[in-house]
């Protein structure tokens, strides 16, 4: 591979914000036919590094090359034009558009100048079988989920002829069949001669398809590496600059007594509560000092139960009991009367407010509960929220710090201290770990379970089993809807056992349509 | 490897209609009803020529509601259009009055208006001012400028003008004017542009998400100066259609017309948010209050002052509608 000249190169990076060297001498290199993961711990600039490629930022020093050329873009337009398409790590297309026009807007078939709306359908379904997804294109992006967004903003970028193509943790929202589907189509496409630059933090997909790594460590470049001579601690190390005894596996933390924790009285219970066209009907119980896990696929109802317990969604049958005594929990403002929190997944839309600082987007929560009137004394939020920045290790450790600009997981980490501060009885956990690198989420598992150690009962919801199994006591199976199943979290439950009790409905389903 | 298929869902049944095309139909019904009730109450309101008054006497505000329609799906508003509409009348009055030709007249009255819109534009988007804050002062500007050319009402005799304002195109029994003609072809285009065009695919991009308009490698910052371009056209076109119809240029004409066009868009079914809406909505919104007006003229009884409060009930009501319409959605 090394006598072939690279498609991309760029030198000496550097980008400068207010107050963060996001990207300090970085060098890139991308060779045509390769995928090229880029690893580095959140806020370690390989967002940033993307965007200065694509035009979305200008650079503060460096240079980058494309087919030997200097370039220069003066945004995504440009870069796309020159081949080089990108999905950057929020779904990034309009959901008021048809999904067809999602993926052709700018460059629509036209007849006479104009919009060929008739070619378009057809070549958006062709493209979309390819990826074998069969939705109506003529609906409006929005109305479907956000794994079919993905793969739409994903048909999007690979349908432009792109010679580089970039994707910025495309499979943060993806389930593991859709993973699959995902990590096909970039086999094929590098097979065609594209290159493909790679961000996620899942390891086993690294792994299983780049050729290269690039590590970033703080705007810093590490490395780079073929895959084959970097094994997956050392990558680790490389990323978190540390020995990983530092980071000690977190054994199952789920090894405390059961019986003990489940012996009073739950803390809440729900019987034979849901929401028409929302979640079935379902019982459950959760008792003070459990962790509950909540697994299946994305879109079987996991973040419906959760949002039924906060209040977020009204449930129309069933009972819901705290402590014993029945309540409906109306709302979310009666839900953290009574102690519950929930973290969601959905950061960008429901949870921080870009414009606050750090401090103020983690005291927001606390605040609420404690009424406006009674202000948190301004030392008091200095020291939690410093004791939360250096617990969840967010970066950069600056309260003052717009929450808009920071890396996409360290705003992640930000909502997850919002909610803790608050010390809940009952703690839901939409995806905690999502989009957050290695180093910070054994943090948040550690955390987890400390906090259920000292009583508090925590509702984790997480599509992957392996988290869900450490620190679970009971795992709680969703499909299509419906509670399928609760498994003690004993010696014989493994990751197999969930994953049949999560397929088999699944198979039963395919059985029914046949 | 077998891979279920991430969402099946078959074709859409004939009868569904689309979800966002649910508040112009609830306009059109709204319209038809308005009119059935007319039509029934009083027997001269089944005469095809008041359908066609409706267009002769509101076609200065469809044009101008066109012009806002593209402004309001790029998720913006323009405030300037009644004073922009106020000044084009005024400028062509006064040069008319001072002897100059009619040819160059039109073509001056046709720049000033997309100069202002494009000037607004670039404000708008280099130094990413709120839209509100720079139309409201290109409201004040070309309303003083009225006021400047002229304090008083100028009126226009030139022959061409009165010509344009007084032709009656016959069809039929019944007849319409020149300023119908050209609106119904401004909606006509307008329609197109938005369907067809880049332009126009960019506009409803840019209202559903701006952000995403700009990461897809859209070109957010020429298609917001267009679209104030666009409605100063319009608003330019419109100015130009009023003079006709009231042949003269006063420099307190069509103070609050911004909010009638508004009211008509939003009422049209456009989302104030942007993303969403269809000219043909605005032509039907603009047509509702039409109707109002003329129902309310024809029982004669009531202050004029009604239009105005079934507007404002009417706008509640379809406020509400997309708000229902956009819960039902998710
Ligand atoms: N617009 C901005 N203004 C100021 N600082 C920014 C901005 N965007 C990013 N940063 C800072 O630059 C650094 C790198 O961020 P970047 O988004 O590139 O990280 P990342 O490697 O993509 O992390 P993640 O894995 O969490 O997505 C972070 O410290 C972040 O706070
Ligand atoms: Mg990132």
């Amino acid at each position: 591979m090394s006598q072939r000249h690279p498609v991309l190169t760029m030198t000496a990076i550097s980008k400068i914000f207010p107050g963060v060297r996001a990207l300090d001498g970085v060098d890139f290199r991308l060779f045509p036919g390769e995928v090229h993961a880029l690893m580095g711990e959140n806020g370690a600039g390989k967002s940033t590094l993307i965007k200065v490629l694509t035009g979305v930022y200008g650079t503060d020093a460096g240079t980058i090359t494309l087919d030997g050329q200097q370039v220069s873009f003066a945004g995504p337009m440009q870069a796309t034009a020159a081949g080089v398409s990108t999905v950057y790590q929020e779904v990034n297309l309009c959901p008021n558009l048809s999904v067809a026009e999602n993926i052709f807007i700018g460059r629509e078939p036209r007849r006479l100048g104009a919009v060929n709306w008739r070619e378009m359908r057809r070549r958006a379904q062709e493209l979309l079988a390819r990826i074998d997804l069969h939705i109506d294109v003529t609906e409006p992006l929005g109305s479907y989920s956000l794994a079919v967004q993905q793969m739409v903003a994903i048909a999007r970028a690979v349908d432009v002829n792109a010679r580089v193509l970039i994707l910025d943790e495309p499979t943060s929202s993806l389930d593991a069949d859709e993973v699959a589907q995902l990590l096909r189509i970039m086999r094929q496409l590098r097979d065609d001669g594209i290159a493909i630059v790679f961000v996620t933090h899942f390891l086993d997909q690294v792994y299983g398809i780049a050729d290269r790594i690039t590590v970033l460590r703080n705007g810093r470049l590490v490395g780079e590496y073929p895959t084959a001579e970097l094994p997956q601690i050392a990558l680790v190390e490389k990323m978190i600059g540390k020995e990983l005894d530092a980071l000690e596996r977190l054994d199952s933390e789920a090894g405390r007594d059961r019986a003990a924790i489940t012996a009073g009285q739950p803390l809440v219970a729900a019987d034979g509560l849901g929401r028409t066209g929302s979640v079935a009907p379902f019982s459950l119980t959760i008792h003070a000092g459990e962790v509950v896990g909540l697994a299946g696929l994305l879109g079987s109802g996991r973040t419906e139960v959760a949002r039924l317990f906060f209040g977020a969604d009204r449930a129309d049958q069933g009972r819901l009991a705290v402590d014993g005594e029945p309540t409906a929990i109306r709302n979310p403002v009666a839900a953290i009367g009574r102690g519950v929190a929930f973290c969601s997944e959905n950061r960008r839309t429901e949870g921080l407010v870009g414009e606050l600082s750090v401090r103020e987007n983690i005291i927001l929560a606390m605040q609420a509960t404690r009424g406006w009137l009674r202000p948190v004394p301004r030392r008091k939020q200095d020291e939690l929220v410093e004791r939360y920045i250096k617990a969840l290790s967010i970066r950069p450790a600056d309260p003052d710090m717009p929450v808009r600009n920071l890396s996409g997981g360290n705003q992640q980490k930000v909502l997850l201290a919002r909610w803790l501060i608050t010390e809940p009885r009952l703690l839901i956990l939409d995806e905690p770990t999502r989009g957050i690198d290695i180093g910070a989420k054994t943090e948040i598992q550690r955390l987890v379970a400390q906090l259920s150690d000292g009583g508090m009962a925590v509702l984790f919801i997480s599509a992957e089993l392996e988290e869900v199994l450490r620190l679970s006591h009971k795992v709680v199976v969703m499909r299509d809807r419906q509670l399928v199943a609760q498994l003690d979290n004993d010696d014989t439950l493994d990751a197999d056992r969930v994953m049949r009790a999560i397929a088999s409905g699944a198979r039963q389903e395919e059985l029914e349509k046949a | 490897m077998t891979t279920t298929p991430l969402a099946a869902r078959g074709p859409r049944a004939w009868w569904r209609v689309p979800q966002r095309q649910v508040p112009v139909l609830a306009t059109l019904a709204l319209l038809l009803v308005m009119y059935g009730i007319g039509v029934s109450q009083y027997r001269a309101f089944s005469n095809i020529q008041v359908v066609f008054n409706l267009f002769i006497d509101n076609g200065f505000l469809l044009v101008v509601a066109v012009g806002m329609t593209f402004v309001i799906l790029t998720g913006g508003i323009d405030l300037s259009v009644g004073s922009v509409v106020a000044m084009t009348a005024m400028v062509s009055a006064s040069l008319l009055n001072d002897g100059v030709h009619p040819a160059l007249v039109l073509l001056i009255a046709l720049l000033i208006g997309p100069t202002l819109g494009f000037a607004m534009g670039c404000v708008i988007h280099f130094f990413d001012i709120q839209p509100f804050i720079v139309t409201l002062a290109g409201m004040f500007f070309a309303r003083g400028m009225c006021t400047w050319i002229n304090t008083a009402s100028i009126p226009i005799t030139d022959g061409f003008w009165t010509s344009a304002a007084q032709e009656r195109i016959r069809i039929g029994e019944n007849f319409v004017t020149v300023s119908v003609l050209v609106a119904l072809a401004v909606v006509a285009v307008a329609a197109y542009t938005l369907a067809y065009t880049r332009l126009g695919r960019n506009v409803y991009a840019i209202g559903g998400n701006q952000q995403s308009a700009l990461l897809m490698g859209l070109p957010v910052g020429r298609t917001k100066i267009a679209v104030y371009t666009i409605s100063g056209l319009c608003s330019a076109i419109g100015g130009i259609l009023l003079s006709f119809y009231t042949l003269s240029g006063a420099p307190l004409i069509a103070i609050g017309m911004e909010l009638d066009t508004i009211a008509a868009v939003v009422i049209g079914g456009t989302l104030l948010t942007g993303g969403s809406g269809y000219v043909f909505g605005t032509l039907l919104g603009v047509l509702v209050l039409g109707v109002i007006q003329t129902l309310i003229t024809f029982d004669g009884s009531l202050s004029s002052w009604w239009t105005k409060i079934v507007i404002g009930g009417l706008l509640f009501a379809f406020i509400l509608l997309q708000r229902l319409v956009g819960i039902r959605k998710k």
